[in-house]
């Protein structure tokens, strides 16, 4: 509101139709989209022409548990995916941030992944994981444990490409964390080292003034876990079976056999979903950082 | 006495966490490299092992080959999206940052609002298939490169608007008295010291969208007009036996990024970490 008292000579440096070429494109590309998704979600759709059904498609997504397991299964890998990132991505900044050399090697290491190109990792960790060749039962079978079918087992196959987003992840998580402690003032470490010794400073100094990252990590793993898509297609396409069928592996895969409606319907599902997960955190992450100011 | 026994305790954690992230970081990549440089029945039986004959350089030369150099037209395709939609990006979002974060007025609060939205939201892809089916641009590179800026903008727009404060207003101030038009003051004067954050934006989102797999998949299908990401998904198939070949593949489109970070570490280390959240 400050500028608004400013002489109109000023703000007329400032015009609004400096918004209104990025604001064409977001209403064309982005706004009309997930407001049409709504309508066409109630409807049999071809593309050409669409018939309302009511909430039929809801029904059916709800009704299917081929299609319901989607569901499940998304909050499932974002609990996971977020839960791990934040307890490893923890400890190894609680790592890279003592007397380390290297430590700077090892942050570069553990945050290249982030950059590689989800397909290419899909691809590489199939074959890792393949169950009789694949170097990491290799490995296993040499310290004598009974190697799993990681991707092929139903049991496992979701849990085994969480796995692999969070060694994709890790580093941005690491790297909020990082940040977080490298923020703490000096003085608390000063007087941890004084009450004794790393497990004080990790418990008493790190664990409470870092929690700031924390939302942080847990609210950016969330919309990623959410969302993730590239990951689950190329390396399980969703089975075995639909075991490891995300909501947006059952849009793709409704896309394809040309149910349109229907993979709207999951589509909404999904917006749904991200909104009454994400948006109280992003709220209740904002409020802490303005208490804070 | 206290004093070696933490210097050697040290050493011990320095050599544990390095040999522990070496193997869990790092051999996937040796193992990228040395399997893309194998001959194909090498290759397929997935050892982590130095190849008998090394053909690395042929490989790459057969993947280029592959199909009329489709991988090649992948490329070239791949350069044509990153580099037009980081173009639009930078300068509409600037023009919006500008004018948002020096003017907080309703306006300013509306639009901050809707960008949250675009942020978190997923894309409505059947739906946006329609739109773009509407206007011409389904199967388009135009029709991709409009997604990828609509979905980019309010990351691109919340990073500049967050630099944007640290110029001092008294800058535009000066030149606008000296009588310079909001085009001037913009180009002349904002845009080049934004430059930082700019260069923030390009890295991070020019990763993003060559690195995007779905936006092709959806929007972007047919031989013609492939980028990267699909042509090595449809690799997987075609080259079921030729392992070598795939590995291949993986290793010449992770050069890009890997250039990228080389250079540009710290902005996109920043750029991930902070500028995303801050709404």
């Amino acid at each position: 509101m400050m500028s608004e008292s400013r002489p109109k000579y000023i703000l007329r440096t400032y015009p609004h139709w400096f918004y209104i070429p990025a604001a064409i494109i977001f209403a064309i590309f982005f706004v009309a989209p997930t407001v049409l998704a709504f309508y066409f979600s109630l409807t049999r759709w071809t593309l050409f022409d669409a018939t309302f059904i009511g909430l039929e498609n809801y029904q059916r997504f709800f009704g299917d548990p081929q299609l319901s397991a989607g569901l499940r299964n998304t909050v499932i890998y974002a609990v996971i995916t977020s839960g791990l990132k934040v307890i490893i991505g923890l400890l190894l900044a609680t790592l890279l941030t003592s007397r380390l050399w290297l430590k700077d090697l090892l942050r570069s290491i553990i945050f290249f992944p982030v950059l590689v190109s989800t397909v290419a990792v899909g691809i590489t960790f199939s074959v890792l994981m393949q169950p009789t060749t694949g170097l990491i039962n290799t490995v296993l079978r040499t310290t004598g444990m009974g190697p799993p079918d990681w991707l092929g087992n139903p049991g496992m196959a979701l849990f085994s490409v969480a796995m692999v987003d969070v060694w994709r992840g890790l580093g941005i998580a690491t790297m909020i964390y990082i940040a977080g402690i490298m923020s703490i003032p000096d003085d608390y470490f000063e007087a941890a080292k004084l009450e004794g010794g790393a497990w004080v400073k990790f418990r008493y100094v790190v664990l409470p003034l870092a929690r700031n990252a924390t939302f942080t990590v847990i609210l950016l793993s969330f919309i990623g876990g959410l969302r993730t898509f590239d990951l689950i297609w190329t390396m399980t396409r969703g089975g075995p079976g639909f075991a490891s069928d995300v909501l947006t592996s059952v849009i793709y895969k409704q896309y394809q056999a040309g149910f349109y409606g229907l993979s709207t319907a999951g589509n909404v599902v999904l917006f749904i979903l991200v909104t009454i997960i994400v948006y109280p955190l992003m709220r209740f992450l904002n409020r802490r950082e303005l208490a804070e100011l | 006495m206290t004093a070696i026994r933490k210097v050697l305790a040290n050493t011990w954690l320095d050599a544990i966490s390095l040999i522990v992230i070496g193997i869990v970081f790092v051999v996937p990549f040796i193992f990228i490299f040395l399997t893309a440089s194998k001959t194909g029945p090498e290759a397929a039986m997935f050892e982590f092992s130095l190849p008998t004959n090394f053909q690395l350089f042929d490989n790459i030369r057969e993947v280029l080959e592959f199909r009329d150099g489709r991988m090649l037209l992948a490329l070239w395709n791949s350069t044509i999206l990153t580099v037009g939609s980081i173009t639009l990006i930078v300068l509409l979002s600037a023009l919006v940052a500008f004018v948002m974060q020096r003017r907080q007025d309703r306006v300013a609060s509306l639009a901050s609002s809707i960008m949250l939205a675009g942020l978190i939201l997923p894309p409505a892809v059947v739906p946006t298939i329609f739109v773009l089916q509407n206007i011409g641009l389904y199967r388009t590179l135009l029709g991709l490169i409009m997604v990828e800026v609509a979905v980019t903008m309010p990351f691109a727009i919340i990073t500049l608007r967050a630099f944007m404060a640290t110029i001092p207003r008294e800058i535009d101030e000066a030149a606008i008295i000296d009588g310079a038009s909001p085009m001037q003051v913009f180009f002349r004067i904002v845009l080049p010291l934004l430059r930082p954050a700019i260069i923030t934006v390009i890295v991070v989102s020019s990763v993003g969208i060559y690195n995007d797999f779905a936006g092709p998949l959806y929007f972007l299908p047919g031989a013609e007009n492939v980028t990267v990401q699909l042509t090595m998904y449809s690799f997987i198939s075609q080259f079921t036996s030729q392992w070598h070949l795939l590995f291949a593949n993986v290793l010449v489109i992770t050069i890009p990024p890997l250039v990228m970070f080389l250079f540009f570490q710290r902005q996109i280390v920043s750029g991930m970490t902070k500028g995303a959240i801050k709404g």
